[in-house]
């Protein structure tokens, strides 16, 4: 009798053990692997990948930082060890368990963050929340975002399981799916996604004028928790905005966001200002018509903001360490292999 | 709450875990509890409602069962002193009173009812209590049963509470009868293994039908009526297929569930479905769909009707003075008219419904009038009673319900008319030209998914079908590793091709690289 | 029991009523066959049938239905 039953609770287990098997290969399968299109939705995962995680200026933000600033410059010419912590249209709730999470890994000197997305008081996709919080480790962090984040009909199982979120990509399965379905293709540098092509800016939209300037409640209260995460945690912060020309960025916001850093003492640099000392060309330096930055210009802005992080920041120069040039070197190497791909993809010269 | 919500899976999972673990006499008290929780969760204030009908259901059912057990007391203790004539006057005396109460409770709970539906139609935004219309039903039911002497009344307030409330049935049903339903109920049970996993088995198969099959079908449903001026001629067509698979795959999807869930907690609950697709008749088809609510209205409607002494008298007249065999069809037709009129209404409280009943009413009468000539018919030609014409009787039946069904989808009838008259008007087929069924709303890959899931089904029914066994039994009949892998098989179609949750559109991806 | 016999057979010529034991169960008897055989019996045995005595059990054979006319005659 009794050995009956443990052959019974055996059997239990290892059917459950199965099923949850089957279930798990099939979600892996089905989940988007963010590799031949939208690379942006695999940004998030990639900072776990870094063997050593000791960098001095971590930046957090959306597109306006991952596509703006090189980190591969910022070594070359001045030994800073950084990375980017971006992700697609990501919003300050996000950026501010991002930047918890990065913490738990390790405390950098310096975290720059782009301001542009206190325009934004709640999510407003569903699909950009997915492509910021899929990519999260699990810790009371993600469990905060995925709470803050809710567009009203996201349920926590399906972050939990997101099989229950991704199983009706079945009919759009590739072989990327199979292939990528435990694997992780490295999609930036350090968090930076570089495109060499240039669209001249051309044609911007003129600005529509809004009928409120202010930035949402939600908003302030979550620079307010990014300010104290980093007084907390003794770590320098330096406020951005990136020079791009579209979305527009009006004048009434940037008077709030200089308010608020002159309140706290927070260095608040908008890129737009310094366009013309930086010497950006908006005819060679945007990929997209003004939107972000190619790699030209976003050397130009990383060498800007290098000698800043350096001297006013004391970043320091960390080329002498022997192990972290080693592994530059290769990174450096897999930067300019990439360059070199995208030359001859794009046909440049 | 709806059964594919999120939520009703938890609950599901936390009551299966409790129900087994706690002490077997709180099995009861966490079914009530559960209950009313998951009917509170849809709004408190529906518990006002159907504890209204809790209460004085089982009061009056007390009332009317002490009130009879008295009168017999008391023709018992006095057998010697009475005569026969002395007995029956006092019985009927007697029975008044239990008259009274029967009459009250009855008036009360349907009351309740009607007003709330006859609100409903009225006024927009009015509270209708969930399953109202079932629970309502079933409450009444078991006060006729009181009355009648053919059960004893539920004296425990929780017990009987239970029997009503009962959360897999309250919003679809079954229509439980208490001396089917109440013996398990509420009775304590064991852990067992064999039957846990029927019931799960049984959840399953019923969400395979509800996420797989009905709710992709819905998508194009929902489009083909939408838009009457739009979809006719050659959609109606699809319509009618679409929507009463769709229906099929829905209800008794659900009921599967309903079943399922009490099967897993060890209570056995009547089926309300047998194969209804392969009736082959009308009449047959209403002894196998919706079983709970069509014998509802046979026992407490319509055999109470054509039996009582105003049909019987009724029935003497026109043997008289029309024809022998009107006699006998009379006080039958005329209960049926009844019982179609309340089951239209019944199902909805619109013009439409009714309609639909009246049809409903008019194929039955038609064809048990025709039902000589049939009975020729098939003596005549041996090869009636063949296979080929059994399949033509089925597919006829089908059509039939099909049409019937369209009257559930437009609240107006011409709509519905006109969308059938539409059908064969010149080129209603030209309408549907290059790819029209991959435009309301389904792809190819859904109308794939769909068929398959419908094939199998069919497989399943078409085997119970034939040999009266359940597939489940036949399942089980085989070593666990077989019952394994059906299950996990299963488990992972309605996982992926389910259509629940914000489906993953890919479209919504095309970043726009701000 | 003649007279019953004669009432069923009125009813299903075709039906061999002395030994068909699930007259219901087996869909020999519909609704309105019930119907009409209650009416009949009401008329010819001259007893009251009640809406709770129309359960299968007591029309799923002849025998059935006789002992329920018995039944009925008793009390």
């Amino acid at each position: 009798m009794k050995n009956n039953k443990a052959k019974n609770i055996t059997i239990a287990c290892i059917s459950v053990i199965i099923v949850l098997g089957i279930l798990f290969l099939a979600q892996r399968l089905l989940m988007p692997k963010y590799v031949d299109d939208i690379v942006e939705g695999g940004m998030v995962s990639e900072y776990y990948d870094e063997k050593s995680k000791d960098f001095n200026v971590i930046f957090i933000g959306d597109c306006e930082v991952y596509e703006n600033f090189s980190p591969v410059t910022l070594w070359e010419n001045y030994g800073i060890n950084s990375y980017i912590r971006g992700s697609a249209e990501q919003y300050i709730f996000q950026s501010y368990y991002l930047l918890e999470d990065t913490i738990r890994y390790n405390k950098p000197d310096v975290v720059v963050f782009n301001i542009q997305s206190l325009q934004f008081d709640e999510s407003r996709s569903e699909a950009y929340n997915r492509m910021t919080i899929d990519g999260m480790k699990w810790s009371k962090y993600k469990l905060g975002c995925i709470k803050a984040s809710n567009t009203g009909d996201e349920h926590l199982i399906e972050y939990v399981f997101p099989i229950l979120r991704y199983h009706s990509r079945w009919n759009e399965l590739t072989s990327t799916d199979v292939e990528y379905m435990f694997k992780h293709k490295k999609v930036t540098h350090n968090g930076y996604y570089m495109r060499v092509d240039a669209l001249p800016a051309e044609n911007i939209p003129p600005a529509k004028p809004l009928g409120d300037y202010s930035f949402g409640d939600k908003a302030w209260e979550y620079l307010d928790k990014i300010r104290t995460c980093c007084e907390e945690n003794n770590i320098q912060l330096l406020f951005i905005k990136a020079p791009s020309l579209y979305p527009y960025w009006y004048p009434e916001w940037d008077e709030q966001v200089k308010a608020y850093a002159d309140k706290y003492s927070i260095k608040y640099i908008n890129f737009l200002d310094v366009a013309d000392e930086i010497g950006i060309d908006y005819n060679t330096d945007t990929y997209d018509g003004g939107l972000h930055m190619n790699l030209s210009g976003a050397v130009k802005c990383a060498d800007y903001i290098g000698p800043i992080l350096q001297n006013e920041f004391n970043v320091p120069d960390r080329r002498s360490d022997a192990a972290l040039s080693a592994s530059w070197d290769q990174k450096i190497q897999d930067y300019n292999d990439e360059i070199e791909y995208q030359k001859k993809l794009y046909n440049i010269q | 709450m709806l059964f594919t919500s999120y939520g009703f899976i938890g609950l599901l999972i936390i009551l299966f875990i409790l129900y087994y673990t706690v002490p077997k006499k709180l099995q009861m008290p966490l079914l009530l509890i559960t209950s009313l929780t998951y009917y509170a969760m849809a709004d408190v204030r529906f518990l006002i409602f159907i504890g209204v009908s809790v209460v004085t259901v089982w009061f009056g059912a007390i009332k009317i069962e002490d009130n009879n057990k008295a009168i017999k007391e008391y023709v018992k203790l006095h057998k010697n002193e009475m005569s026969v004539d002395e007995k029956k006057a006092y019985k009927k005396a007697g029975a008044r009173k239990s008259v009274i109460f029967f009459t009250l409770t009855l008036l009360l709970n349907l009351g309740i009812l009607a007003t709330v539906k006859l609100a409903g139609l009225k006024f927009t935004g009015i509270l209708i209590p969930l399953g109202i219309s079932f629970y309502t039903f079933q409450s009444v039911g078991y006060l006729i049963d009181v009355y009648r002497e053919s059960i004893d009344a539920q004296r425990s307030l929780p017990r009987y509470a239970l029997f009503i409330t009962f959360f897999p049935q309250l919003i679809q049903g079954p229509i439980n009868r208490y001396d089917d339903l109440a013996p398990s109920l509420l009775s304590e049970h064991n852990f067992d293994f064999s039957v846990f996993s029927r019931g799960m088995e049984r959840i399953l198969w019923g969400y395979f039908k509800k996420l797989v099959i009905a709710d992709r079908l819905l998508m194009g449903v929902s489009t083909l009526i939408s838009d009457p001026s739009t979809y006719k001629g050659g959609y109606v067509l699809m319509t009618l297929i679409l929507y009463t698979l769709e229906l099929y795959a829905d209800f008794t999807g659900g009921i599967d569930i309903t079943i399922g869930i009490a099967e897993a907690l060890g209570i056995n609950m009547k089926e309300n479905f047998i194969r209804p697709y392969f009736s082959t008749s009308l009449a047959d088809y209403w002894r196998r769909w919706h079983i709970s609510m069509c014998s509802w209205f046979r026992d407490y409607v319509f055999y109470p009707m054509s039996t009582s002494s105003l049909s019987l008298r009724l029935s003497k007249w026109a043997r008289k003075h029309i024809s022998d065999s009107a006699g006998g069809k009379l006080p039958v037709y005329l209960s049926s008219f009844v019982v179609w009129f309340c089951t239209g209404i019944w199902h909805g409280t619109t013009i439409n419904f009714i309609v639909w009943g009246m049809l409903n009413f008019l194929v039955l009468t038609i064809s048990e009038e025709l039902s000589p000539a049939y009975k020729k018919f098939h003596e005549r030609f041996a090869f009636a009673d063949g296979p080929i014409y059994k399949a033509f009787m089925i597919i006829r039946t089908f059509i039939l319900v099909c049409v019937l069904n369209l009257f559930d989808c437009f609240v107006d009838v011409r709509d519905t008319v006109g969308l059938l008259i539409s059908i064969f008007k010149k080129g209603s087929f030209s309408l549907m030209e290059k790819g029209a069924l991959l435009n309301i709303g389904l792809s190819a890959a859904d109308y794939i998914v769909a068929g398959v899931a419908l094939i199998i089904v069919f497989i399943v029914s078409s085997s119970e079908e034939k040999d009266n066994i359940s597939v489940r039994d036949k399942l089980r009949k085989n070593p666990y590793p077989v019952r394994f892998i059906v299950w996990t098989l299963l488990l992972t179609a309605t996982l992926i091709f389910g259509i629940y949750g914000i489906g993953y559109d890919s479209s919504q991806f095309i970043y726009n690289r701000f | 029991m003649n007279e019953l016999m004669e009432i069923l057979k009125s009813l299903h010529p075709d039906v061999d009523f002395e030994n068909e034991q699930h007259l219901i169960d087996d869909k020999i008897l519909d609704s309105m066959d019930i119907v009409r055989l209650v009416t009949e019996l009401t008329d010819k045995f001259d007893i009251k049938i009640k809406a709770k005595d129309i359960i299968p059990d007591n029309f799923n054979s002849a025998a059935a239905i006789s002992a329920l006319i018995d039944r009925i005659n008793e009390e």
